[in-house]
C-alpha cells in the first residue's frame, strides 16, 4: 500500500509515523471467545497518546468487546493489553486509570448531577473541596453549571449525554472511551457535539477511543480509524486514507458510496495499473503502485464524486477512463444530484455532481446519452 | 457479584480470592438457610413416614439419636418400615380423600379460570390509565385476613345467611338451599380465595398482547368471537398455565377452606393430615400422608419451577460481543 | 390503541370486585351491629369496639402476631434478597437446580405439609416451641416470595448502572450497595411487604410451629370460630382493614404525587433544551 501521505492534514499530528513514538494503549496478538464464538481473532493494535482513535465496524464485528477490554469488562482469553506500559490483565475496571461514556448514559437515577460527577472521585477519597471544585470545573467544561442539583429525569437527552461526559472526565483518566455516544442524538446536535468533542479532546490533551457504527461520525472526529470485520481489523489509517486508499472492497464499500467494477489487471508497468473490465469495455488505467500480476483477478474502485458527467465526447482517439452510458435515474439531494448511468455492458456507475448553480432544469436529464470520465489517479484498483 | 466475566487463569490472585469469598457468601447463606429449614424438614418427615407410633415423647420409635454411634444409627434404621404407607394404600377412606382433593382441587381450579377469565381480560381491556387502580383492587383483599374472609362466608351461605335471605326475597327459591356444609361452599371459598392467583397471570399475560393483532384479524375478515378463540386465548395461555398451577397445587392441599365451609363427608387430604396430627397424635401416619401427597404433587411442582425459571430468564444472560 | 370498554367487559369487572369485597363490606358492616348475631340487624353500636379493647387474648394474640410478623418479615427480606442476587447474577453455579427448586418450590407447597414438616424439625432438634420457632417458619417459607419478588426487578435492571459505577472506581460490593440497591429498593419494601402479609395471614403453619405463650390473631380467630364468633372479631378485622387501606391509600397518593413532580420536571427541561 502507498505509504505517501494522501490529502490535507488537519494538524502536524502523527505519532504512527514516527519511529521513536511510544505505544500507549497496545493490544498484543488478543483473542476473545465466548464458548464457540471467537469475538476477536489474534488481533493486534497499537494506539498513541493524544490520539482521537475510532473502532469502526457493523454490530458484532466485536469494536465494543475489544473496548470494554480496555475499560476491563471483559478479559482477553489469548494475548494482552497494555496501557502506557502496563499491563492490564488482571486489573478490575475499578483500579484501571480509564473511564467510560456508556452509549445509554448511566446516569445514577437517584443522584443529582453534581452526585453523579462527584461519585468517582469520592471512590478515591479526595478531600471535600478538591471534589466540589472538580465538579465544578467540569460543569463549566460541559456548560452544566446552572444544573448541578437536577436529576438525571429533569434532564433533557443532550443534557445528560453531556453530564455522563462531565462525569467520566471529572477523575482525568489517562484514557476516555467513548461507545456510540452520539447514536441518540439527532442530526443537528450530533454534529455540534463531534465538533465539541474534538474541541474538548484536544484541549485536555487527552486519549479519546470513540467505538462506532457511523462512519460520518468517525471520519469526523478520528486522527485514525480501525475499520473492523468479524473480530479483525481490516486496515487502519487515517480519515483521509481510509476513504481515497481503502485497501479492500470491504473497507471501499463500508464508507461513503463507491462504484466497483469487477475485472481483471491487464499490465503493471511504472506505477500505472491497467485495468480491463466487461462492465465499461473500455480501458482503465489507475496510477497505483500495486503488488500483483497481469491477469489478476481485482476491482476497479472510484469515487462517485470523481466520476465527471457531461454530453460531449471526450475526444478522438477515446482515451482511457471514459465510458458512454444512458442516465438511467436521477437523484436530487439539494447539494448534490446523483446520476445513475446505465452502460451498454448493463452496468450501472453512479456519478455525483454538486449543484453548484440555482438552475431548476440541468442540461443532462433522464435517457440522456452521456459520456463518464475520470482521472487517472481518482481510483484505486483493489485485490481483496 | 463482579461486573466482570473473568475467564480461566486470567485473574490475579487477590482479587479471584476476594471476588470468591463474596459472591460464595451470597450463595451459601440462603441455600443454607433453605437446606437447613426447607430440606431437612422434609428428610425427617420421610423418616418419620418409616417410623411407628410410641405412646412416648417424641410419639413414635425409632429415635435416631446422632450421638448414639454407627451401631445405634444402623439398629434404628433396621427399625424402619414401609407398614404406614402399606395401611395408606389398603384404607380405602386416605384413597378417596386422595382422590377427592385432587378432583376438588381440580374442579375448582376450572372454576377460578371460568370466574377469573372475564375479570382479567375485562381488566386488560379497560382504559390504560385505570389498570394500575385495577389491579390494587384485585390486590387489596390479599392484604385483609384470609381466614376472615373466609369465615365471612360462612355467614352467608348458611341456611340463615344472607344468600338464601336475598334468593328468598327475591322469590327465586322457597326453601332456603344447603350450601354450608357441602362441597359447594368448598368450590366457593376455594375460587373466593384463590381468584387472585388467577387473575394477576392472566392479567399480566393479557395485558402484554399485541392489541393490532385483534385488528389485523378483523381486517382480514375474522368474527371477534373466532379472533378470541384462534388468537387472544392461545395467546394468553401461560398465563392460565401459571394461574392454574398457583391455584391447583396449593388447593389441593388446603385446610382452612374445607374445615370451616365443607361438611363432614367433604374429604380434603388437608383435613385428614391435619386431624391424624392433632386429634389422633398419630405422627407416622400424618408424615407418610403428607408424603404421599408431595408424591402425587411432585410432578405438577416441577413443572410449575421450570416454567417460572424460563420465564424469568434468570440463568445468567448471553454476552453481548 | 383502541380498548373496547364492551358492556360484557365492564360488567364481568365489576360483578367480579363486587364478588371479591362483598365478604368484606358484610364485615365492617356488622362490626358495627347491636346484636351479635350475623344475619340480624339490630342497630348501630360501636360496643364490639369496647369490648375488643379489653380483650386482653385477642390482644395479646395481635401482638405476638405482629411482632412475629415484623422480625420474619425483616429477616426474610434480607434472606430473600440474598437468594435473588445468587439467581440473577451468579449464572450456573453449581447446585443451582436444587436451589431455584428449593426457592420454588415453597410458593405453590400446601402449608399442612410445611407446618408438619417444620414441626418435626424443631422437635428432631430439640427446639422449644414457642415465637422463635414460627418466626422460624415464617422466615422460610416467606424468604421465597421476596425472592421471586426481587428476582423479578434485578432481571430488569440496567447492568450498565453497576458497570459505570465500577468504571468510577467503586469496588463490586460499594457499587451494589450505593447504586443497584437503592434502585430496586421499591422491590425489596414491596417484597417485605408481601412477607409481612403472608406472616399476618398464617394459620396452619403457625398453628403446627406454636409453643405456649405465642398464640397468634390467625389461631385466636379460628378457635373462636369453631366456638361462635364475637362480632369482637369483625371489630379487630375492621381496623386492620381500615389500617392496610389508609397505608394503601397513603401509598398511592404519595406515588402519584412523585409521578406528577417527575411529569413536570422533564417537560421543563424539555422545553429548556
Amino acid at each position: 500500500m502507498a505509504a505517501k501521505a494522501v490529502g490535507p492534514v488537519r494538524r502536524k499530528f502523527a505519532p504512527w509515523n514516527d519511529p521513536s513514538a511510544k505505544p500507549f494503549i497496545e493490544f498484543r496478538n488478543v483473542t476473545k471467545r465466548f464458548g464457540d464464538f471467537t469475538a476477536i481473532d489474534r488481533l493486534s493494535l497499537v494506539i498513541y497518546e493524544r490520539e482521537f482513535f475510532a473502532l469502526l465496524g457493523p454490530s458484532g464485528c466485536g469494536k465494543t468487546t475489544l473496548m470494554r477490554m480496555v475499560a476491563g469488562f471483559e478479559e482477553p482469553t489469548e494475548g494482552h493489553v497494555f496501557l502506557d506500559g502496563e499491563d492490564l490483565v488482571g486489573v478490575p475496571p475499578y483500579r484501571r486509570p480509564v473511564n467510560m461514556m456508556f452509549q445509554s448514559y448511566a446516569l445514577f437515577p437517584h443522584m443529582t448531577v453534581a452526585g453523579n460527577i462527584a461519585f468517582g472521585l469520592k471512590q478515591d477519597r479526595m478531600p471535600k473541596a478538591e471534589i466540589e471544585r472538580r465538579v465544578e470545573e467540569m460543569l463549566a467544561l460541559v456548560q452544566l453549571t446552572k444544573f448541578a442539583h437536577r436529576k438525571p429525569h429533569q434532564l433533557s437527552g443532550g443534557q445528560r449525554q453531556r453530564v455522563a461526559l462531565a462525569r467520566s472526565l471529572a477523575k482525568k483518566p489517562k484514557v476516555l472511551l467513548l461507545d456510540e455516544p452520539l447514536a441518540a442524538l439527532d442530526k443537528k446536535l450530533r454534529e455540534e457535539t463531534q465538533f465539541e468533542l474534538t474541541d474538548l479532546q484536544q484541549k485536555l490533551g487527552l486519549t479519546f477511543l470513540i467505538v462506532t457504527h457511523d462512519q460520518e461520525e468517525a471520519m469526523t472526529v478520528a486522527d485514525r480509524i480501525a475499520v473492523m470485520d468479524h473480530g479483525r481489523i481490516v486496515q487502519i489509517a487515517t480519515p483521509a486514507e481510509i476513504y481515497e486508499q481503502p485497501n479492500s472492497r470491504y473497507v471501499a464499500d463500508f464508507i461513503g458510496d463507491i462504484n466497483l467494477l469487477e475485472g481483471h489487471i491487464a499490465s503493471v508497468k511504472d506505477g500505472v495499473v491497467r485495468f480491463e473490465s466487461v462492465a465499461t469495455g473500455t480501458p482503465i488505467e489507475v496510477v497505483q503502485e500495486l503488488d500483483a500480476s497481469p491477469g489478476d483477478h481485482a476491482w476497479f474502485a472510484i469515487r462517485p464524486e470523481k466520476v465527471s458527467i457531461a454530453l460531449a465526447r471526450p475526444g478522438e482517439p477515446l482515451p482511457p477512463n471514459s465510458v458512454e452510458g444512458e442516465v438511467w435515474d436521477i437523484g436530487y439531494l439539494g447539494d448534490v444530484s446523483i446520476y445513475h448511468v446505465r452502460l451498454p455492458s448493463g452496468a450501472i456507475l453512479k456519478s455525483t455532481i454538486a449543484n453548484a448553480t440555482r438552475l431548476v432544469e440541468r442540461p443532462i436529464t433522464w435517457d440522456d446519452k452521456v459520456w463518464l470520465t475520470w482521472a487517472r489517479d481518482s481510483g484505486v484498483v483493489l485485490t481483496k | 457479584m463482579t461486573a466482570a466475566a473473568p475467564t480461566a487463569g486470567t485473574g490475579s490472585e487477590s482479587k479471584a480470592r476476594r471476588g470468591f469469598s463474596l459472591r460464595w457468601l451470597v450463595v451459601a447463606v440462603p441455600y443454607l438457610w433453605l437446606t437447613a429449614f426447607f430440606l431437612v424438614p422434609f428428610l425427617i418427615v420421610i423418616k418419620i413416614s418409616l417410623s411407628q407410633r410410641a405412646v412416648a415423647r417424641p410419639p413414635y420409635v425409632p429415635v435416631i439419636d446422632l450421638s448414639a454411634g454407627i451401631e445405634a444409627l444402623i439398629a434404628a434404621i433396621q427399625q424402619f418400615s414401609f407398614d404406614n404407607y402399606i395401611w395408606l394404600t389398603q384404607n380405602p377412606l386416605y384413597l378417596r380423600a386422595y382422590g377427592s382433593s385432587l378432583w376438588i382441587a381440580g374442579i375448582s381450579t376450572l372454576l377460578v379460570l371460568l370466574v377469573g377469565y372475564p375479570i382479567a381480560y375485562g381488566m386488560a381491556r379497560a382504559p390504560r390509565r385505570w389498570q394500575p387502580t385495577l389491579v390494587m383492587l384485585v390486590i387489596l383483599p390479599f392484604w385483609t385476613s384470609f381466614l376472615i374472609r373466609v369465615y365471612a362466608w360462612v355467614g352467608i351461605l348458611k341456611r340463615e345467611g344472607l344468600l338464601n335471605q336475598f334468593l328468598m326475597s327475591l322469590g327465586v327459591i322457597g326453601e332456603p338451599l344447603t350450601i354450608l356444609n357441602t362441597n359447594w361452599a368448598v368450590y366457593i371459598g376455594i375460587v373466593y380465595s384463590y381468584l387472585p392467583f388467577m387473575v394477576l397471570p392472566l392479567y399480566a399475560a393479557l395485558e402484554k398482547m399485541d392489541q393490532t393483532l385483534l385488528e389485523a384479524a378483523a381486517d382480514l375478515g375474522s368474527p371477534p368471537f373466532r379472533s378470541f378463540w384462534q388468537i387472544t386465548f392461545p395467546l394468553s395461555l401461560p398465563g392460565v398455565v401459571a394461574g392454574c398451577f398457583l391455584v391447583f397445587i396449593p388447593a389441593t392441599g388446603e385446610f382452612v377452606i374445607p374445615d370451616l365451609l365443607g361438611g363432614s363427608n367433604t374429604l380434603m387430604i388437608g383435613r385428614t393430615l391435619w386431624s391424624e396430627f392433632f386429634s389422633n397424635r398419630n405422627w407416622p401416619i400424618a408424615s407418610a400422608v403428607a408424603v404421599v401427597l408431595l408424591l402425587l404433587l411432585v410432578v405438577p411442582i416441577v413443572l410449575f419451577q421450570n416454567r417460572a425459571e424460563k420465564e424469568q430468564g434468570a440463568i445468567g444472560k448471553a454476552p453481548v460481543p | 390503541m383502541i380498548a373496547r370498554t364492551s358492556w360484557f367487559n365492564v360488567t364481568s369487572v365489576t360483578l367480579g370486585l363486587a364478588f371479591l369485597y362483598l365478604p368484606i363490606v358484610l364485615l365492617v358492616v356488622y362490626s358495627f351491629n347491636e346484636s351479635r348475631l350475623v344475619t340480624v340487624w339490630a342497630g348501630f353500636s360501636t360496643k364490639w369496639y369496647v369490648s375488643l379493647f379489653q380483650n386482653r387474648s385477642l390482644l395479646d394474640a395481635a401482638w405476638v402476631t405482629l411482632r412475629v410478623a415484623f422480625v420474619s418479615a425483616t429477616i426474610a427480606t434480607v434472606l430473600g434478597t440474598l437468594a435473588a442476587i445468587a439467581l440473577v447474577r451468579h449464572g450456573r453455579f453449581r447446585g443451582r437446580a436444587l436451589f431455584s427448586g428449593m426457592i420454588y418450590a415453597p410458593l405453590v407447597m400446601p402449608d399442612v405439609i410445611t407446618g408438619l414438616s417444620m414441626l418435626l424439625f424443631f422437635i428432631a432438634v430439640g427446639l422449644d416451641r414457642g415465637f422463635w420457632t414460627i418466626t422460624l417458619a415464617h422466615i422460610t417459607f416467606s424468604m421465597c416470595f421476596v425472592a421471586i419478588v426481587v428476582q423479578a426487578r434485578l432481571v430488569t435492571f440496567d447492568m450498565s448502572l453497576e458497570e459505570a459505577a465500577l468504571d468510577l472506581g467503586a469496588p463490586p460490593l460499594k457499587a451494589f450497595l450505593l447504586i443497584t440497591l437503592p434502585i430496586v429498593m421499591p422491590a425489596v419494601v414491596a417484597g417485605w411487604m408481601l412477607a409481612f402479609t403472608l406472616s399476618l395471614d398464617d394459620l396452619v403453619i403457625a398453628s403446627f410451629t406454636t409453643g405456649p405463650g405465642a398464640t397468634t390473631l390467625p389461631m385466636k380467630i379460628y378457635s373462636s370460630v369453631r366456638l361462635g364468633v364475637t362480632p369482637e372479631i369483625n371489630a379487630a378485622c375492621t381496623i386492620l382493614i381500615g389500617i392496610v387501606t389508609a397505608g394503601v391509600i397513603a401509598a398511592s397518593i404519595f406515588t402519584k404525587r412523585r409521578e406528577i413532580e417527575r411529569r413536570r420536571a422533564e417537560r421543563l427541561a424539555a422545553q429548556q433544551a
